[in-house]
């Protein structure tokens, strides 16, 4: 009987041991469950949600943003703030919205030189060199430029003019003689500083500064540009450089660049355009 | 009990007077209001002495102070911060080590007014029972606020952390994180008795893990002169800490070592025969070895 109740008492508290570990763990696991759903979310970053300068790419970002705001604090132009907990961006992570204010790429990028922990990455030196986003002009059926005006307002208004946005010209094939001034972003050069999309005069901006990740594709690893690898080799790589020879219908012939003209192809020199150069799709 | 029917404190106030008996409490608002007023004082009123919040801030263009909770949470994550950052940390922590570990709940912490506030409302109102959870479970959480930091990649903690939210709430702007707030009023006044500061918080069980060095301490000076009237157990945040070192329970001194304590200095001023004072954690050697007790004090 001695033993019966020795072994009773070491048996009830063993029993809630056992119980309370795994109330505990179970407890605890739930907490954990619902904190990893709400961290899968953070991940999730709206596209309109842009990232200071030198800020390290998502999800890394995450992790090593301290949720501090002196990027915020030392933003000379006010237009990071820290996302509250009712926002669809991580809870504390600084981040601008272009149409509202666009980065003004300060020289000395003071939020990069605020940040303590290298979120915003301090090897930034220059601040053409940032990559925030890309801007992309994602509506060319309301874009005044495609529709043939001369707005030309982001082109105008990017800091990196002539780099980051040209303009290339086009036939405006409405009118059948006019030219479209067409703004065409490069992603080696473009920022993602937004001031093309806080500029644009339509009630929705038609250029829009997207997440790198969103706004560009990627070519197959295993692609090569012909014309590339030429120039790179110096000459065709599928020697010899035989000259072409095509089967044409009877008096026309093939000149490079123009498609078919009139006229034989050897015998005949290249006759001067019957029509204005424009709408043959040249440039002016 | 006798507590229950009266003021916790009011012998105190009757031996000491009322000053006396809430001096520390006063202090310690006081501090938690100027803290908070260093870090406002510059969106407020453009003076910028402290830029950024608790997680980390610069004060006066040349002191980083950081977070060492959310820079453990960042190297969970799998990302090594810059030097500003880890001497920020060992700043802070040298700090807390110095002053008692979790010397930052009731000295700094933002939520603590409220938390204390649901503890006094609940006791006001009678309010008793809930659900009961160990006071260890704190370290659990913190263990998986670690776990979930180095499985998702991200610092996972700090997007609800209602302590670093109520706080850059403060600053940046607070949007809906007095529902956050409220929800945890409302857990410590209806659901759990210090709930959150005594039970739940991984930032507090953060800080208990340095207090094992720290040097300032709550000692049972005159712990002979205990009159057993429990006022200190119950008003004290973590009321476990203190009966090893009061009633010198296998041998113990009279220096308050548990990791828990939070030196905020209540039980000092709610003690009528002044028990308890401030000292260091080597206090025990100049003081009087403890009366042998005839009776057991009751809990």
């Amino acid at each position: 009987m001695t033993t019966d109740k020795l072994q009773n008492r070491t048996a009830v508290p063993r029993r809630q041991f056992v119980f309370d570990a795994a109330r505990l763990a179970c407890g605890v696991g739930a907490l954990g469950l619902g904190l990893g759903l709400v961290a899968r979310h953070a991940k999730a970053r709206p596209p309109q949600a842009i990232r200071p300068p030198g800020a390290r790419v998502e999800p890394a970002f995450l992790a090593a943003c301290l949720r501090c705001g002196l990027c915020v604090r030392d933003c000379p132009y006010d237009i990071l703030s820290l996302a509250t907990p009712e926002e669809p961006v991580a809870n504390g992570t600084p981040y601008f919205v272009a149409r509202q204010g666009p980065c003004e790429m300060c020289p000395d990028i003071p939020c990069v030189k605020a940040c303590p922990s290298g979120a915003l990455d301090p090897k930034l030196a220059d601040i053409n060199q940032a990559r925030m986003g890309l801007a992309v002009l994602v509506d060319q059926e309301n874009c005044l430029n495609f529709l043939g005006l001369r707005c030309d307002i982001c082109y105008r208004v990017c800091p990196l003019i002539d780099k980051a946005i040209t303009l290339e010209q086009q036939v405006n094939t409405r009118t059948g003689q006019h030219a479209r001034f067409i703004p065409v972003v490069h992603s080696d050069a473009c920022t993602g500083c937004g001031k093309c999309e806080k500029a644009c005069p339509l009630p929705a901006a038609a250029i829009k500064v997207y997440p790198t990740e969103l706004a560009k594709g990627e070519p197959g690893k295993h692609y090569r540009l012909g014309w590339i690898e030429k120039d790179r080799a110096g000459g065709s790589l599928v020697a010899p450089d035989a000259e072409h020879r095509y089967n044409l219908p009877e008096g026309m012939r093939y000149e490079s660049g123009r498609g078919l003209s009139p006229g034989a192809a050897s015998a005949v020199p290249p006759q001067p355009p019957a029509a204005p150069r424009a709408l043959q799709g040249d440039r002016l | 009990m006798s507590i229950l029917q009266r003021r916790i404190g009011a012998d105190a106030v009757a031996a000491k007077g009322w000053l006396r008996a809430q001096r520390w409490l006063v202090l310690r608002r006081a501090v938690q209001a100027s803290v908070l007023a260093l870090f406002l004082a510059g969106p407020w009123f453009g003076v910028w002495i402290v830029k950024g919040n608790l997680t980390s801030s610069l004060t006066l263009g040349v002191l980083p102070l950081t977070d060492p909770y959310v820079l453990a949470q960042s190297l969970a994550a799998g990302y090594v911060p810059l030097r500003s950052a880890w001497i920020g940390a060992a700043i802070v922590l040298v700090f807390y080590v110095l002053v008692g570990g979790r010397a930052f709940c009731s000295w700094v912490c933002p939520v603590n007014p409220l938390t204390d506030a649901a503890a006094w409302l609940r006791t006001r109102l009678g309010i008793r029972g809930g659900a009961h959870v160990s006071r260890r479970t704190r370290y659990a959480v913190l263990a998986l606020t670690f776990v979930v930091a180095a499985a998702s990649g991200i610092v996972a903690w700090e997007l609800v952390n209602p302590v670093s939210m109520l706080h850059r709430g403060l600053i940046f702007g607070i949007g809906a994180m007095w529902a956050i707030l409220l929800a945890v009023v409302l857990f410590d006044l209806f659901v759990m008795r210090r709930g959150w500061c005594g039970h739940l918080c991984p930032m507090g069980a953060f800080y208990s893990l340095t207090a094992h060095f720290s040097v300032l301490r709550v000692v049972a000076a005159r712990r002979e002169r205990c009159n057993d009237c429990l006022d200190c157990f119950a008003v004290c945040p973590e009321p476990v800490v203190i009966r090893p070192a009061l009633k010198g329970i296998g041998g113990a001194g009279p220096v308050i070592g548990a990791a828990n304590c939070t030196n905020c200095g209540r039980c000092i001023d709610v003690c009528a025969p002044d028990v308890f004072e401030f000292g260091t954690r080597w206090s025990a050697r100049a003081s009087p070895r403890p009366q042998p007790r005839t009776a057991a004090p009751q809990e």
